[in-house]
């Protein structure tokens, strides 16, 4: 590899920050100025995360040492099949949010660019990085970004709601420093691979006092996830935001479920001795329970973008049983499930705000309204995208949702998560069509003139639809491409190998894999 | 010493969680700032409680006042404070758009 093919690990993390400070000192320029950078940032980051993806397709993984400090002394970022793949999707669904934002929905308010820019800075960071305690500042930056983007065209609906969600993420903050802390006062150590090695060696007396930081840190992340009874944030936060800034907020709730599956296969995973798999039997109820809390939204919501916010709780609920079942094959699905589902719903978000604006004062209330004009294309677009998230074949959500069934056919559980993934795809089915005849066939002549749709305004919608069109056309490379991520996953081993390079160096003895003698407890 | 700081950040974050579950925007706040007190003292001894012991290995010294927890301390007071700024004029900014302080949005 070349010397600057060393540094592509980073690269998704400084184009945003790069292209965000850039954003920052030009805050007094031009809007189609800021527009153009904005998006060659995300250009940028695109190639980035594309040369990244090749590069550990073949399983290689790549760490790089911040400021060449050695693991597990020095922060590390760690770029694999998954983080690879998380860092993609994000970078796609920038481009598409962004090409929504600048057709005028980013002039709502100030800094929208500035904004963008940090999340997605967050979000690679969260993806890539090695350690728990960078883990904790890239979910900050994330947050304190999203907390902008949220209130981003201000309002009294938003502010009611931007409080709720900013206190509950600084609570959920809370909670994340003192896990970090615990294990830190027990283990010695922040580094995520030196963890998984200091706890396969933990001695039974320390048992309890890890097991108690590892739940805290499982509250921390399903509350990013959205997991029943910790989803109560998200249709609230999700249906008050603006579409420009929603489309986006679709990835965040996988950033929780990414850092449940990197933690719990990497920290706590199969050689963590008597905390082996301590998530995966809570994973595995409360993500069917999140299913059905999450169709009990969508059947009652008033609204679009009520109704597509419960569409991510259920999404968020069907990959964590994935993930909850454990093997190879249901990691891979959820992983299939999860890419597929966080372009459609951010592709719904943006078509709610077409539909709401063409509507006038009727925005997206779920009632009889005026006759729209394009309603066959508004409604074409939804019917597809609809059918994606409920899961019908042939588009993307059913292939999704067969394999996660598939995957459980070995498991006990088999029964019952047939019975919920398949009965909440029909009444999802049954609320989406509802929605979509009331919202392009119901008319009330009282109602007044609708205004034609900007076609501008639909190409991202669009451009996502068939996306996730060809992500059916293409489901086989990408799943084995799942697959061989969710093998690299379930053999922490190579992780921590690749991390630790090996050997740890201890008062000038080398200690081959193991966990030194002294292990930096001095108490 | 121990005990006294354990019960320090056991009531700091009891009273903060008291706050937090109140319904008015200004003991929310409050409840939040007590909240990152007890966990910065937290993650303060983390590190273990020592004195008089220097922050840096030395041969032939067994005792030494671990650096990094105060490292973390700093990024986590820093990120607190900014975090509290930006809820405070949050609620400001709540106050003056829904006429109310209450966390609701309406007087109940």
């Amino acid at each position: 590899m070349t010397e600057l093919g060393n540094h592509v690990v980073i690269a998704p993390i400084l184009v945003p920050l790069l292209t965000g400070t850039l954003l920052v000192l030009l805050r007094g320029s031009a809007t189609p100025l800021r527009r153009t950078i904005s998006m060659l940032g995300i250009q940028l980051l695109l190639a980035a995360s594309l040369w990244l993806l090749l590069q550990v397709a073949n399983g290689d993984l790549l760490v790089y040492q911040l400021g060449s400090w050695a693991a597990p002394y020095g922060i590390v970022l760690v770029a694999d099949r998954l983080s690879a793949a998380m860092v993609m999707v994000t970078s796609v669904l920038a481009l598409f949010a962004m090409m929504h934002a600048i057709q005028g929905s980013d002039r709502r308010g100030r800094q929208y660019h500035v904004l963008f820019q940090f999340l997605l800075m967050g979000l690679n960071g969260a993806f890539l990085t090695g350690d728990l305690f960078n883990l904790f500042v890239f979910f900050e930056i994330l947050l304190i970004a999203s907390y902008g983007m949220l209130l981003h065209g201000g309002g009294a609906a938003r502010s009611k709601a931007g409080l709720h969600y900013v206190v509950v993420n600084l609570v959920g903050s809370s909670l994340f420093l003192f896990a970090v802390g615990t294990l830190y006062g027990v283990l010695g150590t922040l580094n995520m691979a030196d963890l998984a090695l200091r706890i396969a060696a933990l001695p039974p007396e320390e048992v309890g006092l890890v097991r108690a930081a590892a739940l805290l840190l499982f509250v921390v992340f399903a509350l990013k996830a959205a997991l029943v009874p910790l989803h109560l944030w998200l249709p609230g936060a999700y249906s008050a935001a603006g579409p420009a800034s929603v489309a986006l907020f679709a990835i965040m709730t996988k950033v929780g479920g990414y850092s449940i599956l990197r933690v719990y296969s990497l920290i706590f995973g199969a050689e963590a001795g008597p905390l082996a798999n301590l998530v995966e039997p809570w994973l595995l109820v409360l993500g069917l329970l999140t299913i059905v809390v999450g169709t009990i939204g969508v059947l009652a919501s008033r609204n679009l973008a009520l109704l597509v916010a419960y569409l991510v709780v259920i999404s968020s609920g069907s990959i964590l049983t994935a993930f909850g079942l454990g093997s190879q094959a249901a990691l891979s699905a959820g992983l299939y499930y999860s890419f597929q589902s966080a372009l459609v719903t951010a592709a719904l978000f943006m078509l709610t705000e077409n539909v709401a604006r063409t509507r006038g004062a009727f925005a997206d209330q779920l009632r009889a309204g005026p006759m729209l004009p394009a309603a066959n294309l508004l409604g074409g677009l939804f019917l597809v995208l609809a059918l994606a998230v409920a899961g019908v074949p042939p588009l993307s959500g059913f292939i999704g949702k067969v394999l996660i069934i598939q995957a459980s056919f070995d498991s006990q559980a088999m029964a019952w998560i047939m019975a919920i993934l398949l009965s909440t795809s029909l009444l999802t089915l049954m609320a989406l069509a509802r929605a979509g005849s009331t919202l392009f066939f119901k008319t009330d002549t009282n109602a007044g003139a609708a205004t034609l749709p900007d076609a501008a305004n639909l190409v991202p919608v669009a451009a996502v639809a068939g996306i996730s069109l060809l992500y059916v056309v293409y489901a086989s490379p990408i799943y084995s491409y799942t697959e061989a991520a969710a093998a690299q996953l379930l053999s922490p081993a190579d992780y921590i190998e690749a991390v630790l390079d090996g050997e740890i160096l201890i008062n000038g003895e080398t200690t081959p894999h193991g966990v030194p003698p002294d292990s930096g407890r001095h108490d | 010493m121990e005990a006294l700081i354990a019960l320090s950040v056991g009531l700091l974050t009891a009273c903060g969680i008291y706050l937090l579950l109140r319904g008015r925007t200004f003991p929310v706040v409050l409840g939040i700032t007590l909240l990152s007190y007890a966990v910065n003292l937290f993650l303060f001894v983390m590190g273990r409680l020592s004195i008089g012991v220097p922050a840096i290995l030395e041969p032939n010294r067994a005792d030494y006042a671990d650096p990094l927890p105060q490292a973390l301390v700093l990024t986590a007071i820093v990120i607190g404070f900014g975090m509290t700024a930006f809820v405070v004029v949050l609620a400001l900014r709540a106050r003056a758009d829904l006429g109310n302080d209450h966390v609701d949005g309406r007087e109940p």
